[in-house]
């Protein structure tokens, strides 16, 4: 199988790298940009509406249309802010998040994609950095609302991070391995996704997650109702474009780690490995959205009392229980 | 200093944030200037004023029937219920005879005032608390009601519809078998709020306990409606001073037990489902006959001061008037139940999380063409 780690670097693999990075780029981009059709159309079906269908078929070109509104709004620095570090921040927050789409297996045959030995931790390490994007947005407009909604936002990714790590230990324990692609083949193998015998680790993801890419009933750092938008309060046209990309991006990314992680990634009968892929990764999109339509916010002291007392406590049981399973089976 | 010589003084420094005038959750141009450390409030303070018209002063040049469309502006959620309390204040004054039908009318129109306004409240209150469907899903029965106003008045929001000694149209055709099919759907509806939302746990950890006060409190700071009645102070004038033909319906006064926000969202509910009681009976008795009493040209308040308020949808609704015998009011006072109850709102917010401030805002149900008028 080709692996890019261990090819040696010539001009031709450095293009081919080059291409494949631009392709998953643009194939993020897509997805992106139909996941936010998506939400719309879904949400709309949930609370009576009929959502996007005036810019072409079905309102397909909606998500076109709006980055192109977008592009060319007027880009608003504010005169007080930090200049350098507010026209950073939103690249800062992006990379990360598309970068860690680089370990996810997509496919049987890991096109494009890294097939790292510590995939898991890479993934972990990479979608932490995300965050400093967010806070230099905040800090860096100069504005109260955008500065309490990025310390909100560091404050719950510092929370949640730890029982999301967690609950990845439990999968880890079970494949015996930290790649992710390992993982896959470990549950092709094994029969059963972990999504049965984790299933508790399975919660505490789901919930961790949620929190991790700011989504209702944890979307504290943007709460509209109360802070105006948070941490983006100040951002206009491309740079606010480019927050809601890493959210979107974010997402894809937590729903190819929740497929790869629970429902075995690529493996399925019948349908070919990225179809089945999307399939899961469009089911946990599809989750997320739906938990957007029925939940009220929580509060920001309700949300830490949350992470610590409940799911840090859980994922801990998780792991010890399934550490002795391990070693009993 | 060292740690052993008692506690050193540490302190944050406190930030001065502008809660409004252009805020998603002020419902209107409403600031609230809060000095908060960390996320605290050590210190709110309304201001109001942003949409100040000085209705009561234009009312002083105003005939009384003139009036009318202007009352529709105070508090534009329940624009009947104004209409009414207008109506109902100078024909109390007159000492006016109004007929059977157009006081059935009335009744009618009013209690579904009161759910679209309920409605509305529920749904942006919601909204405040992150949720949006249920402000979608209010939006549908509101939106039904509206339509019917519509088709009785030509207005959907601003209705001026009531005039003094009754009303100025009777029902169209076929309007009233509208409302008698709206009615037990309304209740299906109902249902369905509460299951969507009175037993969602986020919900609830949101407001129970949250921004209470008690009765006595309430009273001291003149609060009615359901911000009193949150409290367990059974006080509706509908039961308590009845006008119009409410003495004839047989509906409960809901109260709440801890005076907390929950409470109030909860009574918002029950309130609409005894709205829909007084609906079904009213549309039962409703009796063929004229809907406008005898009206003198020119409408004349014998020289005086009268007072007379009804429940309007968020607390007692009462128009004071100073005559001087024309036909002009030589005063005219409203006591606006927003402007009232918003008054307490310092002392709640003090030592909330800014996530509270804006749940217990919400709940106090305030509209701000009514605080600033």
């Amino acid at each position: 199988m080709w692996n890019w780690a261990t090819h040696p670097i010539t001009w031709l693999s450095f293009l081919a790298m080059l291409i494949g990075a631009v392709v998953i780029l643009l194939l993020t981009l897509v997805v992106v940009m139909y996941s936010i059709y998506w939400q719309r159309k879904l949400i709309g079906w949930m609370q009576l509406r009929i959502g996007p269908n005036r810019v072409g078929p079905f309102g397909l070109l909606q998500s076109a249309a709006d980055v192109l509104k977008l592009l060319i709004k007027e880009d608003v620095i504010p005169t007080k802010s930090d200049r350098v570090l507010f026209l950073i921040a939103p690249i800062i927050a992006f990379v990360p998040a598309f970068m860690a789409l680089s370990v996810i297996p997509f496919s049987r045959t890991h096109v494009f994609t890294a097939n790292i030995a510590i995939g898991a931790l890479f993934y972990v390490a990479l979608s932490a950095i995300t965050i400093h994007g967010v806070m230099l947005g905040g800090w860096a407009s100069n504005n109260k609302y955008a500065l309490i909604g990025s310390m909100r936002s560091a404050a719950q990714m510092l929370s949640y991070e730890i029982p999301l790590g967690l609950s990845i230990v439990g999968v880890v324990l079970m494949a015996g391995s930290i790649n992710l692609n390992d993982i896959v083949n470990a549950q092709a193998h094994s029969g059963w996704w972990y999504i049965i015998p984790q299933i508790l680790g399975f919660v505490v993801f789901m919930v961790a997650s949620t929190a991790e890419l700011n989504r209702t009933p944890f979307d504290l750092p943007e709460a509209e109702s109360e802070l105006v938008g948070g941490y983006h309060t100040e951002y206009t046209g491309f740079r606010f474009a480019f927050f809601m990309l890493t959210e979107y991006v974010y997402l894809f990314a937590m729903a190819g780690l929740f497929a790869t992680l629970f429902l075995g990634g690529w493996s399925g009968p019948f349908l070919p490995g990225w179809l089945w892929f999307a399939i899961k990764a469009f089911l946990y999109i599809s989750v997320q959205f739906w938990i957007q339509a029925t939940m009220p916010r929580m509060r920001v002291d309700q949300l830490m009392t949350f992470s610590w007392k409940v799911l840090l406590p859980l994922a801990l049981v998780n792991l010890v229980v399934t550490a002795v399973l391990k070693a009993v089976l | 200093m060292s740690l052993s010589e008692g506690t050193p003084q540490l302190r944050t420094e406190e930030m001065l944030l502008n809660v409004g005038p252009q805020h998603p959750s002020t419902h209107g141009v409403f600031r609230l200037v809060v000095k908060i450390s960390g996320e605290t409030v050590v210190e709110a303070e309304p201001v109001i004023g942003y949409l100040h018209r000085g209705t009561e002063k234009l009312a002083e040049d105003l005939q009384y029937t003139q009036i009318i469309p202007y009352t529709d502006r105070l508090d534009y959620i329940a624009a009947m219920l104004n209409n009414y309390a207008l109506c109902h204040a100078v024909e109390e004054a007159m000492d006016m005879e109004i007929p059977e039908r157009a006081e059935y009318l009335r009744v009618i129109i009013m209690e579904m005032q009161r759910i679209a306004s309920h409605l509305l409240f529920i749904g942006t209150y919601l909204l405040d608390l992150g949720a949006m469907s249920p402000f979608l899903y209010v939006f549908v029965e509101r939106e039904r009601i509206v339509e019917l106003f519509n088709e009785i008045s030509g207005a959907r929001l601003t209705y001026n519809f009531m005039r003094i000694g009754g009303l100025r149209f009777d029902a169209p055709e076929g309007w009233l078998d509208k409302v008698r099919k709206l009615v037990p759907e309304m209740r299906e509806q109902m249902k369905m709020y509460a299951d969507l939302i009175s037993g969602n746990e986020i919900f609830l950890n949101r407001v129970k306990g949250l921004g209470t006060f008690t009765a006595e409190d309430a009273l001291a700071y003149g609060m009615s409606g359901i911000n009193l009645r949150s409290t367990g102070f059974k006080w509706d004038l509908r039961k308590n001073k009845p006008y119009s033909i409410y003495d004839r319906f047989d509906f409960d006064v809901p109260v709440g037990k801890n005076g907390d926000c929950f409470d109030r969202y909860y009574l918002h509910l029950a309130e609409m489902e005894q709205s829909v009681r007084i609906i079904e009976q009213a549309l039962e008795s409703i009796p063929e006959g004229p809907i406008l009493g005898k009206v003198p040209k020119f409408v004349r308040v014998p020289a005086g001061e009268y007072y007379s308020g009804i429940e309007g949808a968020r607390g007692e609704l009462g128009f004071y008037i100073v005559s001087d015998g024309k036909d002009k009011p030589y005063r005219l006072k409203i006591r606006k139940p927003s402007f009232v109850n918003l008054q307490m709102l310092p002392k709640l917010l003090q030592g909330q999380n800014m996530a509270n401030v804006i749940a217990i805002l919400g709940a106090v149900d305030i509209v701000l063409g009514e605080v600033d008028a």
